[in-house]
Order: C-alpha cells, then sequence, then structure tokens
C-alpha cells in the first residue's frame, strides 16, 4: 500500500474556518459578557457600601453620632429610645470571647495533633470528620444551644438560676462551629513548616512535644492568628445561634450567665418584626449592620494580611 | 566481631521529659476527638428526640398550631424552589466570572481589585445579604417577600464560594490540552467552550454543590426579607410568598412545648439528610471524574 500525499485544498479549510459557529465579533460580544457577569461581584459591593452608607445617613439625622457611639444603653422601642451601641457591641464581645476561650485551646490541640503526632490513616478519618462541623447548618447549632447546652447541661450542672437565654450556651455551640475552621487553618499552617526546622530541633535533643509546642507552633504563628481571626469574623456576623440561644435583651456585661443581645440578635429582631420604611427603628438596622459590616470587613483583611505573611516566609 | 546490644535509656530529667512528651500524645489525641464527640452525640440526640415525629404525615403535611398535625409540607417546597432559582441564576454568572478571571482577564489593576473584592465578599456575614436583599430586591425592585427575592439575595451571598471553586476547576485543566486547541486554530472563546469548560466541568459542578449545600442550612438571610411566615399551600411560581426548612426549624425551635421540640429535631433530620446527601453527590462526582 502506497501512501499518496494529497495536495492540500487551502479553499476548503477556508470554508471550514467561515463555518465555524463562533466568528470574531461573536467572541468580542462574548468577552464583553463574561466580564459583565465578573462585575456583578463588584456591583454587589457597591450595593452593600449603598444600602448601608444610604440608610444609615438617614439614621443619623435622628440619632446623633456621638449617642450612638458614646452612650451605653440600647432601647430602640422604650419611650425616650435611647440608640447607644455599646451595649449590643458587648453582647457581640461576650460570645467573641467565650467561644474564643473554648475553641482556640481544643482547636489547636487538634490541629497539633494532626500535624505533629496522628498517622497519615488517622489523619484522613480525623480531619473529614471535623470539617463535617463546618458544613452543619447553624440553625441547628442554635437548636442545641437552647436545648441541649442550656437545658441539659448548663441548669443541672450550675443550677436553676441560670437563665434560659445566656450568653454561654451561644458560646459554646459557636465554639463548636469555629472548632473546624481553627484546626483545619492551624493545621495547615503547621505542616507546612519545613521539616528542618524539626529535624534540627530533634537532633539537638528536644521531645516531640517541645518540637510541636516551641519549634512547630511558633513558626506557624501568622497562620494560627489567621485562623483565630476567620474565627472571629464568624463569631461576629453569626445569627440564629445568638438570636435563639443568647436572648434579645442588651446587656453591658462580659458575664457568660446572663441574658444578652448582639448585633446581629438584633438586626434578626428587627427582621421578624415588620418596621416600615423610613422608621427610626427600620434605619437602626442599617446603622447596626455598617457597624457589623466595618467589624467583620477589618478582621477577614487582617486574617488575609496573615496568610500573606506566612506564605511569604515559607510556601 | 559480636557486641552487646546496647540499650540507650535516659534518666532524670531527660527521662521526665520525655514521658510528658509521649503523654501530650494523648491529651492532643483527647482534644482532637472532642469535636468528633460532639458531633455523634448532637446526631445521637437528634435522631432520639425526632425520629418518633418521622412518617410520611410529617413531610406531607402543612405548618399547624397544632404540633402533631405541623408538617414540612410548605417549607420542603419553598426550599426546593429557592435553591432551584438559586442554581439557575448563580452557575452561568459564576462560571461567567471565573471564565473571565481565568482566561480573558488582561493582567492589571482591575483584576486584582475583582479578585480582592471575591475574597472579601466570601467573608461578609449572611446577615448583612439579608440587608442588601431586603433594601433592594424586597423594597427597591419590589419582589417583597418571594421566592424571586429569596433566590436573588442567597444567589448573591454564594456567588464568591462558587467562584473561587470554578476558578479552581479551570486552572485545574492542563495548559497543553489549551496550546494544543490554539494551535489548531481554535479562537480563545473556542478552547474555552469546547476544551476548558468539559474538562472544568465536574469540579464546576461539585463547587456549585457544595454551595448550594451551605445554601439550603441558610436561614438569617431569608427572615430579613420576610420569609418567616406561615405558609399553608404549594408554591407554583416565584412570585410567591414562601418559607423554607431552617425557618420552620426555628419557628418551632424558639416555642416552649416539647411536641415542638420534637418537630424541631425531626425536621433537623430531614434537613441534615438533605445536606448530607448534597455533599455525598458531590464528593461522588469528584471521585468518579478523578480517575478518568
Amino acid at each position: 500500500m502506497s501512501v499518496v500525499s494529497e495536495p492540500l485544498h487551502t479553499g476548503n479549510v477556508h470554508g471550514a474556518l467561515r463555518r465555524r459557529p463562533f466568528s470574531r465579533w461573536n467572541e468580542t460580544v462574548i468577552k464583553a459578557l463574561l466580564a459583565a457577569c465578573a462585575t456583578i461581584s463588584l456591583v454587589t459591593t457597591f450595593a452593600i457600601i449603598f444600602v448601608l452608607g444610604e440608610e444609615s445617613v438617614a439614621f443619623f439625622r435622628e440619632v446623633s453620632l456621638p449617642d450612638f457611639f458614646l452612650k451605653t444603653r440600647w432601647r430602640p422601642l422604650a419611650g425616650n429610645p435611647s440608640f447607644g451601641i455599646w451595649e449590643l457591641v458587648a453582647g457581640t464581645v461576650n460570645v467573641v470571647i467565650w467561644s474564643l476561650v473554648i475553641a482556640v485551646p481544643i482547636g489547636l490541640a487538634s490541629a497539633i495533633y494532626l500535624s505533629e503526632y496522628a498517622q497519615k490513616r488517622t489523619r484522613n478519618i480525623l480531619k473529614p470528620l471535623l470539617e463535617a462541623l463546618a458544613g452543619v447548618p447553624t440553625v441547628v447549632y442554635a437548636y442545641f444551644a437552647l436545648n441541649f447546652v442550656t437545658l441539659d447541661i448548663l441548669r443541672p450542672a450550675l443550677g436553676n438560676d441560670v437563665p434560659i437565654f445566656n450568653a454561654l450556651a451561644a458560646s459554646v455551640m459557636l465554639a463548636v462551629m469555629i472548632l473546624p475552621t481553627i484546626a483545619s487553618i492551624s493545621e495547615d499552617a503547621m505542616s507546612s513548616v519545613p521539616r528542618d526546622l524539626r529535624e534540627a530541633a530533634y537532633g539537638l535533643g528536644a521531645t516531640k512535644l517541645e518540637v510541636a509546642i516551641r519549634v512547630v507552633l511558633p513558626a506557624a504563628l501568622s497562620g494560627v492568628i489567621a485562623s483565630i481571626l476567620l474565627a472571629v469574623a464568624r463569631v461576629v456576623g453569626e445569627t440564629m445561634i445568638v438570636a435563639i440561644a443568647a436572648g434579645s435583651t442588651p446587656n453591658l456585661t462580659l458575664w457568660p450567665l446572663s441574658t444578652i443581645q448582639t448585633m446581629t440578635g438584633f438586626m434578626l429582631q428587627v427582621g421578624l418584626g415588620d418596621a416600615a420604611r423610613g422608621t427610626v427603628d427600620y434605619q437602626s438596622l442599617f446603622a447596626v449592620g455598617s457597624v457589623l459590616f466595618v467589624i467583620t470587613l477589618l478582621f477577614n483583611i487582617a486574617a488575609t494580611w496573615f496568610v500573606g505573611r506566612f506564605r511569604e516566609v515559607y510556601v | 566481631m559480636a557486641t552487646a546490644p546496647v540499650v540507650l535509656r535516659a534518666s532524670g530529667r531527660v527521662a521526665v521529659r520525655q514521658a510528658v512528651s509521649r503523654a501530650s500524645a494523648y491529651l492532643f489525641l483527647g482534644a482532637s476527638l472532642v469535636g468528633v464527640f460532639v458531633l455523634f452525640l448532637l446526631a445521637y440526640e437528634t435522631i432520639s428526640t425526632g425520629a418518633g415525629r418521622l412518617s410520611w404525615d410529617f413531610i406531607s403535611n402543612y405548618p399547624s398550631r397544632f404540633a402533631e398535625r405541623a408538617g414540612l409540607r410548605s417549607s420542603a417546597i419553598g426550599s426546593i424552589w429557592v435553591l432551584g432559582l438559586t442554581v439557575v441564576m448563580s452557575l452561568p454568572i459564576a462560571i461567567g466570572t471565573a471564565i473571565w478571571i481565568e482566561e480573558f482577564a488582561p493582567q492589571n489593576k482591575f483584576l486584582t481589585i475583582v479578585k480582592l473584592n471575591l475574597a472579601n465578599l466570601a467573608g461578609v456575614p449572611s446577615i448583612i445579604y439579608g440587608v442588601l436583599g431586603l433594601a433592594v430586591f424586597s423594597r427597591f425592585f419590589g419582589f417583597g417577600s418571594t421566592i424571586m427575592a429569596g433566590g436573588f439575595t442567597v444567589s448573591l451571598m454564594i456567588l464568591p464560594m462558587t467562584v473561587i471553586a470554578s476558578q479552581e476547576a479551570i486552572r485545574q485543566v492542563p495548559s497543553s490540552i489549551r496550546d494544543g486547541a490554539l494551535a489548531l486554530g481554535a479562537s480563545q472563546w473556542q478552547t474555552v467552550w469546547y476544551h476548558v469548560l468539559p474538562g472544568a466541568a465536574p469540579g464546576i459542578i461539585t463547587g456549585i454543590i457544595l454551595a448550594v449545600s451551605r445554601a439550603a442550612g441558610e436561614t438569617a438571610a431569608l427572615i430579613m426579607i420576610g420569609a418567616f411566615t406561615f405558609i399553608a399551600f404549594d408554591n407554583t411560581s416565584p412570585n410567591e410568598d414562601f418559607t423554607t426548612i431552617p425557618i420552620q426549624i426555628y419557628n418551632w425551635t424558639i416555642r416552649p412545648q416539647e411536641a415542638f421540640r420534637q418537630n424541631a429535631a425531626a425536621a433537623i433530620i430531614v434537613l441534615m439528610v438533605a445536606v448530607l446527601s448534597l455533599n455525598l453527590l458531590a464528593a461522588v462526582i469528584r471521585e468518579r471524574f478523578r480517575r478518568s
């Protein structure tokens, strides 16, 4: 059998190219459409800032800035209403502190175990199970905070004067919620600490524990800090757990066994009622929302910065 | 030349340090089991409280003042509507954004801003999206508390997640495939449409399913746009008011009666089965296409 090379019919190729489904003109349109898709995320950000800003401006026409930022009483529905945000901020800080007190030691110990101690097989079972906690809807955690933590644990353990709605029950479930965030990100940071550092420490006679605590943990510190900052941002923004379990009574206290209200808890309360547009009640939602937005944004930016710092050093 | 085996055994302070180190393994193991223990405890508590309420009636009944007659019918249908609408709306936008960032965008300041913005949007709390939905979709565009308003709100909320997942899937497609297509004369868009997208599809679908499973549990944002309502009819169009399973759980949880607590637990079982099935589906798709 002989191979005969046929001359190339350029005309045919031309025809095929002409028949191609997307002409050059179409491509320009497609490109423009894709770029339009990408701008939707930018528009979303602008819309958030605009919406929060517009109604906040209206709010601050009714309530002066010093009243909002310097007064400590938050009584929007009282006959003589007072809009001092510090009671709501204290509620949020309360649950942030107590959830971190619970979640940081457990989360870091889990990270150290997964990164430094666990066999590969154990790790492959434990890590997905821990991360499964991150996929549980928060309303489910809220149900447990109220029914399980308060009624089945706190009241039997600490007595019946524990209020039915308290910051501690919410903090316990918030801690469960952020546990995978802290454990997983810290573990990633610890795993990417170079082996040399560990081996140098072993060579000097350090034990496994000493290597983990005095070499790996400090070397992974920026990753660990980033994980905690992200966890704080999540706690600050979480709504259902605190709205259901922590109560709806603004309270300037950091005591875990008190009934409180967080910023998000107040926002949900307004959302549940049918506050009419134009009322100070409706506008206060956006003023509190602005404060919440700025706080979570700052924590997220700080976390990104720490992750970047970590990558710069080791990866 | 035979030598006696040398046994190295530490003594004094070194022995103590080694003992502490060995003991620490159990401490750290114990800590990492706390999360797993809580997971199983929650599963056990929910099933023991709520399993008794699970029945076909519980799924097919409308909500009611009487706990024994109340069911998930309208909230389940509402959830399916909102999630369906969310997929339809966010899928093209997420894929479009990801393709633009990975394949078409000029490497300039604008691209940096888009990427940075997506990362920050991913950290915005869901209740802020609820406030956005309330002001923009419910009030400004006049959708009120309808499925439409819910779908738009949830779509924007999961957009950063779906875009980032799609970007990763597109990046996984080897550049040799792009080079091959371009060398054979395909245009940039033909390369993306016929070669990059089919290769990235499993990763994109996995990412979308995971985002939807997150959206399935969303409560606060939908309460903000007014979905905390009593619905006793089957939704047949996106222009109707609605409620969802997580909101029904919230509704039953905040009531003091024990019977409603059982309803909440039963509804949690239904929600968790749905969420876990979606996660399982995502895992199956990922594994299946990893091999080929």
